[in-house]
């Protein structure tokens, strides 16, 4: 699962329309470079021009951009996935695939991993880059023997006290017969309820898209990190305008009203951080953006890793326990019958 | 803009994992899990489709509510038990007098169709008459999103509150069942179908702590459409609140039932409602993670019949137990005579 994505400079991706004046410049410069190369004209100078330009215009288009632009990011099919970060950041890492209950589910890659002398527990959603690869992964939606993998692969970290991290990066679990069949919902919820006893670190990045209770039955987290660009969302914005506006020309509104992106979240209190971007989006400048990841995971994880774990998880709990909240709210429960 | 909409919503899926774009959609329409599955267990799993059907046809009775899809049960939502002496059951067609299925703890008298209960009357018909004591009771949504479609959620939430005369969508409290004393938890679909939002996510989790300082068994009634997107994250969140206070009372040697009614699906099914220590179901309850419709539209292909309702989960092993509504006061006042020790179990309270 480690092939490069094929990039295609030439042709936007739907979705990504906001690009167009950036699209237009980067379409230019590779047409003054070529023909430089091919002739011995100097055109330095409207290169330097339009190198300028280019800069200009990206800053300006990533810095405005809607919720809506950022989840075509999120879902840009050059950007880093799962396999890409394994097979670039990773310095060593044994794939365990086994849930040993039903079947191996493609959709969630778990696996011993180390990073310099940092070795921890890997579980992440794996949405493949190939065609073959994706429909091998539904498409990055895990089915409940997905969830159950990650679940048995929690209990090894703890054995062998290893710290864990998650890459969430899923439209969502699976929606299937078989899924449902299996308890989907059930797999899940034991997932969110077991990560509240998990003795051992739990560090969770939002990679691309984190799209629902899919993410969540990953996602528990001391502490729950979002790159600049992926989101995170109760709904996707298609369901979600599909269902309370009736009509899907509204997807870009639906993404602005969920407060889905990391700035958003941050603000919610419902995420503890954000990993920065390279200036365009992670997949303009792949390496730059998986090696920024990599240097937080092991800032993070000697971070986690110099708390105590009972109150690493008590603060998880306490955490969890009042997400959101905006304090004094709600009463306590000593509170509950004056 | 009426204000049954708020009801037609909500059993549509709110966990809705679809695909990036029209095109991804129709690629993963062609099942993976389906070829997987045949390939892995094409024997085992036609066996157990041939006793799930087995099983669906004896429980015909309460089945034939369940015909191919949920419609039925969602038109008595919009008519909220409405004010004529007469009504018409959904699954059987039959008129009823109004008078005889209240009596008759809103079962339909000839096809035992299982009508979605409404709060206040669940709790009625489980605990011991005036030992109900509400707790919580005033809290309120925050519209903190500014959330807004046709009509901001604020707006959406203060009209729901007038219509139906509850502030938000669960009832908690203590009360006594066959004289035992519990911590309930009722979710009311006709509150905005019963969704989670943080309100809701935050009264389950004080049903929790209450039942672990009380030691009190808990006890749960589930009916929604899962989390409200109105409140974005933190709706997901309470997932992950409701799943941290049950881990809490875990800790603490506690024991709690989750009864699903027609319908649990989306993020109640996914967090609390799939972890207490007992799952009983209502007969032809539909339980599900994703929507029927979600899964119909992603796979484009036709559900298989019963699909995702008490009795087929029941055969998937997905279920501790079915229970009529008449025998469920009492099987709960059983169950919870089990617990007796459950207390000293635990880490100490
Ligand atoms: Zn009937």
């Amino acid at each position: 699962m480690s092939e490069p994505s094929q990039s295609n400079k030439s042709v936007p991706s739907a979705g990504m329309a906001f690009e167009r004046p950036i699209h237009e410049l980067e379409v230019k410069l590779n047409e003054l470079v070529e023909l430089s190369q091919g002739t011995n004209l100097d055109l330095e100078t409207e290169i330097g021009a339009v190198r300028q330009a280019l800069a200009k215009q990206m800053a300006e288009t990533y810095e405005n951009i809607t919720p809506w632009a950022r989840v075509n990011v999120a879902r840009h099919p050059d950007r880093p996935v799962t396999g890409d970060y394994v097979a670039t950041i990773l310095d060593d890492f044994i794939e365990l695939h086994g849930d040993k209950v039903f079947g191996d589910d493609a959709a969630m890659l778990t696996g011993l991993a180390r990073i310099g002398e940092r070795r921890f527990m890997l579980i992440a959603h794996r949405k493949g880059t190939t065609i073959a690869q994706r429909l091998a992964c539904n498409f990055g939606c895990a089915h409940p023997e997905g969830y159950r993998k990650a679940l048995r692969k929690m209990r090894l970290a703890e054995k062998l006290r290893l710290p864990i991290v998650t890459f969430i990066n899923t439209p969502g679990a699976y929606p299937g017969i078989g899924a449902e069949e299996r308890g989907q919902a059930a797999a899940i919820a034991e997932n969110i309820l077991a990560m509240f006893g998990v003795r051992v670190p739990i560090l969770a990045i939002v990679i691309g898209e984190g799209g629902s209770g899919g993410a969540l039955g990953i996602g528990v987290g001391d502490r729950v990190l979002m790159m600049e660009h992926s989101y995170y969302s109760v709904i996707s914005p298609e369901g979600c305008a599909a269902i309370l506006w009736k009509d899907g020309e509204r997807t870009p509104d639906a993404a602005e009203a969920l407060k889905l992106t990391a700035p958003d979240l941050m603000q919610l209190g419902v995420v503890d951080g954000v990993i920065k971007e390279p200036v365009g989006g992670a997949h303009r400048d792949r390496q730059k953006a998986m090696a920024t990841v990599r240097d937080t995971i092991l800032s993070e994880l000697a971070l986690l890793e110099s708390v105590p774990i009972d109150e690493l998880l008590a603060e998880r709990h306490r955490k969890y326990r009042h997400a959101g909240e905006i304090p004094g709210r709600f009463p306590s429960v000593e509170e509950l019958d004056s | 803009m009426s204000d049954e909409r708020s009801e037609t919503e909500a059993p549509r899926p709110t966990e809705q994992p679809i695909a990036t774009s029209d095109e991804e959609r129709g690629k993963r329409s062609v099942s993976k899990e389906d070829k997987k599955a045949e390939k892995l267990k094409a024997k085992a799993e036609a066996e157990a489709a041939k006793a799930a059907a087995k099983a669906e046809a004896e429980a015909a009775k309460a089945a034939k509510a369940a015909d191919d899809d949920d419609k039925p049960r969602l038109r008595w939502k919009k008519k909220e038990l409405p004010g004529g002496l007469w009504l018409k059951c959904e699954a059987c067609g039959e008129t009823i007098y109004k008078k005889t299925l209240l009596k008759g703890d809103l079962v339909c008298p000839s096809c035992t169709f299982h009508f979605t209960v409404p709060g206040t009357e669940r709790i009625q018909m489980v605990l011991d008459e005036g030992t109900y004591h509400e707790l919580a009771a005033d809290l309120e949504a925050l519209d903190r999103l500014n959330f807004t479609d046709s009509v901001s959620y604020a707006e959406k939430s203060r009209r729901t509150i007038e219509r139906v005369g509850l502030k938000e969508a669960l009832h908690l409290g203590t009360g006594e069942i066959e004289g035992r004393p519990v911590v309930i938890c009722v979710l009311d679909f006709k509150f905005m179908g019963g969704s989670m939002g943080e309100v809701v996510g935050e009264k389950i989790a004080l049903g929790c702590e209450l039942a672990a300082e009380r030691n009190l068994p808990l006890v749960i009634f589930t009916s929604s459409g899962g989390a409200r997107m109105h409140e974005g994250m933190l709706s997901l969140m309470q997932m992950a609140k409701t799943c941290a206070a049950l881990d809490e009372l875990n800790r603490k040697g506690g024991f709690s039932i989750c009864i699903m009614t027609n319908p649990t699906t989306g993020g109640v099914t996914a967090s609390f409602a799939s972890v207490c220590d007992v799952t009983l179901a209502e007969p032809g309850a539909l339980i599900g993670f994703a929507g029927p419709r979600v899964i119909a539209t992603t796979l484009k292909q036709e559900l298989p019949k019963g699909f995702q309702r008490a009795e087929f989960l029941l055969t998937k092993g997905q279920i501790d137990a079915i229970v009529p509504r008449k025998d469920l006061r009492h099987t709960l006042a059983r169950l919870i005579d089990f617990s007796e020790r459950a207390w000293s179990e635990g880490e100490s309270a």
